[in-house]
């Protein structure tokens, strides 16, 4: 004779969850206590290098969504390109990378940080001196690994937990 | 002497706790008994293949994050190999056997939410949900290790990858793989023989197999109603025909087989995960592919396994930057097609649940 | 109704003192309730549950009562708005009337009623008159869906549970619920494991407690019957839920786990936790168990519980009749075989739901 649904599956549930009472949780009190992104994390804003920059606009003609617009002018006693407006839309920018993976003289890096939201619209637009780095806006290692080495190690949630299993 | 009675229309969606996304279903009931089912989508249309002719073939990558955004690198990963079908790139072995380490990966991720969401749909109060979550926050971890991006990863390219993976990423998945078993066997031992849930799911919501090979059902939804049909072992694409793995499949196509299905899978997933880290060479990463690809006149169809089913990419090219044509084969739309026939009958809770099981993303149902 | 031999004072006085007190103990302890489920079900699920409120979140109920009553109140436009006024109101006040007969201490009630136990259960059938006044007067098909799936399911589960409980009254003698506290130098879980387990099934599917939330289903209905419901008018339902959850495990107390009795700590603590213990299990089973659907749920009134609450009530009967100095230690045994053996039996006959309907 055999014996079904006489609540054998529904003591082994109640068993599973009374032994995750015991067990630490797993959630950090943000934000008193803030864990380690990735080191190429793409985050929230574009930095650029104004030294290194030639004003190819590769970045602009890979960019998908058009966030990147340039306007450049003609230097002709250093034969090169000055820049005269670069205007960076974070509100259209999808965070993809291609720009920062297609500058050819790696000048364009993403930001670090995640926590930049702005109050109004019109503050995620940045020209030209906004754009550099600052304090508040580091760089991150996507596509730089000079820049990753230097960045603290990522935390991992494989890591975090030991459960004796 | 028999009360007369009228059915009436209800509408559930498309703003609703339980659908997956925004869908729209109007229904006939007669009392609790569903007499008639109108699927009614589209309210994430966003014209992705018209897009695809304005973008260039690389900066298309990013818009497949968004079809089925809980498997992005799936998406990325049908994408890249039909541009390489069509412009016959040959992509370096060490980016083969990563890719399909992060393929079976996301798959696993996948999976986890969709069976933590069919039971938080049974009733289960997140419990199923929340532990699913904690396995899918190490997978994730990884990937934002590895892409820099948590979600919607843009991580594959045109003849491999973008970026090689850190020293950290092997050393962390070997331990990640040594960990996933024993928790997938504590939510077998949570739900899987739980009286109220066989109660709940079995018989509920049959699929049968000759209805699911005439509506071109792929994925799990094939599977479990005994159909061996796996793209990975019949059409092999990457390096998949030198791991060793099984199918696993079902014999009823009700939600209960659709479930354990789908759960058997994340254990064969971890299995070519094993067998794909012993073997890893070391070498390049990606092929020396120009950043403006102009593929040859022509057009090419390229399909993956990916977790939701058989996705496919067509691109048609007339030797320009970007496509001239692309449209995408999405399993979830096929899959739904079906609802009619596996609702009528059933009752409103039910049809949830079996809405629940058959696992679609709207971004992939409306492009 | 006659007043405890020792009480100083007339009868208005002890009237207003045990009015006060249980209705400080009820708002008292549904907001500790709440937040016991708040945190243990959190903690079950491995994340912390509210700790930002007071220490350990311990105010979290009273932010939740503040923000509520700061809420607009909506009335739907074509709704009934009488009915729809006072649906919460007659869903509330039962919950109050309950604690009137359930002994704190010994004789320590606000009436030492003779029929104690049917006091409770007729009160305690009011509730669902208002919800289905809620979901009549909402003018929402899924209000009404909710509400009608309730009350269907509030009748059939009255007869299990009144059967289960009369059982209790034959082995105790008495229909007052001090005597049958009185009457426990054995807790009456050990001698009627049957009873116990149908009290505590019918009792959750009354209540709406997972895993008999249909009602108010979040996956489903969006939170059916109440869902036009918001301020005052809410918290009322709120507190109607958990003031109910309170009331199942006091009476579960005083039945079956001997009310106030206990050694050491003082009487009226015992009761409060094992009512508390009571309730926890409720937590533990929600956040373990998937949710039945509305046709099992008939079934399971009709084809499981009240059979095994006839067998029950007649074995029980068979044995304070014919076996009276068996009582107790010789019965706990016979009645937790014959516990397991109805329960298995009844498992492997009992079909569940009707299926597919053919359309």
């Amino acid at each position: 004779m055999q014996f079904e649904r006489y609540g054998k599956g529904i003591a082994k549930g109640l068993r599973v969850t009374i032994t995750h009472l015991f067990r630490h949780p797993i959630t950090a009190q943000y934000p008193e206590q803030r864990l380690n992104t990735s080191r190429r994390i793409r985050g929230n804003e574009l930095i650029w290098d104004n030294i290194k920059c030639t004003g190819c606009s590769t970045c602009a003609k890979s960019c998908p969504q058009g966030a990147i617009k340039i306007i450049t002018a003609v230097n002709p006693e250093e034969n090169k390109y000055t820049v005269e407006k670069i205007d960076v839309d974070t509100g259209y920018c999808i965070q993809c990378g291609l720009c920062v993976e297609v500058c050819p003289y790696g000048a364009l890096f993403m930001g670090y940080a995640y926590e930049r939201a702005q109050y109004r619209r019109n503050d995620l637009v940045q020209i030209n001196e906004g754009l550099l780095a600052s304090a508040e806006k580091r760089p991150s290692g996507y596509m730089h690994p000079d820049i990753a080495k230097e960045l603290p190690r990522q935390t991992l949630l494989v890591e975090r937990i030991n459960e004796d299993k | 002497m028999t009360l007369k009675t009228e059915p009436f229309m209800l509408n559930i969606g498309p703003v609703h706790p339980s659908t997956h996304g925004v869908f729209r279903l109007r229904t006939t009931l007669d009392g609790e008994v569903i007499i008639d089912i109108e699927p009614i989508f589209g309210y994430l249309h966003r014209g992705v293949e018209k897009l695809a002719e304005e973008r260039t073939y690389t900066g298309f990558i990013p818009l497949t994050d968004r079809l089925d955004y809980l498997a992005s690198m799936s998406n990325n990963l049908g994408y890249v190999i039909a541009v390489e079908k069509l412009a016959r790139i040959k992509v370096p072995e060490r980016a083969e056997y990563l890719r399909v380490i992060i393929a079976e990966l996301q798959g696993i991720a996948s999976h986890l939410i969709a069976v933590g969401a069919f039971l938080n749909d049974c009733g289960a109060f997140f419990t199923p949900f929340l532990y699913m979550f904690r396995e899918r926050e190490k997978i994730v971890d990884l990937f934002e290790m590895v892409s820099g991006q948590r979600l919607l990863y843009n991580y594959m390219r045109i003849g491999g990858f973008a970026q090689d993976v850190p020293d950290e990423f092997l050393p962390a998945l070997d331990k990640f793989v040594r960990q996933m078993p024993g928790f997938i066997d504590e939510y077998d031992r949570f739900l899987a023989e739980n009286e109220i849930l066989l109660a709940r799911a079995k018989g509920v919501g049959i699929l049968t197999r000759e209805m699911a090979i005439d509506i071109c059902a792929s994925g799990p939804v094939l599977r479990a109603s005994g159909v061996k049909w796996d793209i990975r072992k019949v059409d092999p694409y990457s390096v998949y025909d030198r791991f060793e793995f099984d199918i696993p499949i079902g014999s009823v196509d009700d939600c209960y087989d659709r479930y354990r299905v789908r759960v058997e899978e994340m254990r064969q997933s971890l299995r070519i995960i094993k067998q794909a880290m012993e073997q890893i060479p070391p070498g390049e990463i990606r092929a020396k592919v120009p950043h403006l690809v102009r593929p040859p006149v022509g057009e090419a169809y390229a399909h993956t396994e990916a977790p939701k089913g058989e996705l496919g990419f067509y691109l048609v090219s007339d030797n320009s930057i970007a496509p001239y044509r692309c449209h995408i084969r999405a399993p979830s739309l096929m899959n739904l097609t079906a609802l009619r026939d596996m609702m009528i009958g059933w009752k409103v809770q039910d049809a949830i649940i079996i809405f629940g099981s058959i696992d679609i993303t709207m971004g992939e149902v409306d492009r | 109704m006659m007043l405890p031999a020792d009480w100083p004072g007339g009868f208005w006085w002890h009237w207003l003192v045990f009015t006060v007190i249980i209705i400080a103990f009820v708002l008292t302890l549904v907001m500790g309730l709440i937040w016991i489920e708040r945190r243990g079900m959190a903690r079950m699920q491995a994340r912390l549950g509210p700790n930002r409120v007071g220490p350990f979140g311990l105010l979290q109920p009273v932010a939740d009562a503040i923000k509520v009553l700061l809420k607009e109140d909506i009335t739907p436009a074509r709704g009934d708005k009488i009915v729809h006024l006072l649906a919460p109101i007659t869903a509330f006040f039962p919950v109050l009337m309950i604690f009137a007969v359930v002994p704190f201490q010994n004789g320590a009630l606000l009436a030492d009623l003779d029929v104690g136990v049917l006091y409770v259960i007729a009160i305690s059938s009011i509730s669902a008159i208002g919800v289905l006044m809620a979901g009549w007067g909402s003018n929402n098909k899924y209000s009404l869906l909710g509400a009608m799936r309730s009350v269907a399911a509030v009748v059939s589960y009255e007869i299990p549970l009144v059967l289960s409980v009369v059982g209790v009254v034959l082995i105790a003698g008495s229909l007052s619920m001090n005597q049958i506290v009185l009457a426990q130098n054995v807790p009456f879980i050990l001698l009627q494991p049957l009873g116990f387990l149908i009290f505590f099934i019918g009792g959750c599917a009354e209540i709406n407690r997972s895993p008999f939330d249909l009602f108010e289903a979040d996956s489903e209905l969006t939170a059916g019957f109440h869902t036009e419901y918001s301020g005052m008018k809410f918290a009322m339902f709120y507190l109607t839920e958990y003031g109910e959850a309170l009331a199942l495990s006091a009476i579960i107390t005083t039945l079956f786990l001997s009310g106030w009795k206990g050694p050491l700590l003082a009487p009226w603590l015992w009761f409060v936790l094992k009512t508390i213990t009571v309730f926890f299990i409720m937590v533990w089973t929600r956040t373990t168990l998937p949710r039945v659907r509305i046709d099992q749920l008939m079934a399971l009134s009709w084809k499981f519980l009240f059979p095994l609450a006839l067998i029950n009530l007649f074995i029980t009967a068979i044995e304070v009749l014919v076996w009276p100095e068996a009582l107790p230690w010789t019965m706990i045994p016979v009645n937790i075989a014959i516990m397991a053996v109805l329960v298995l039996l009844w498992s492997k006959f009992f079909k569940l739901g009707w299926g597919r309907v053919a359309v």
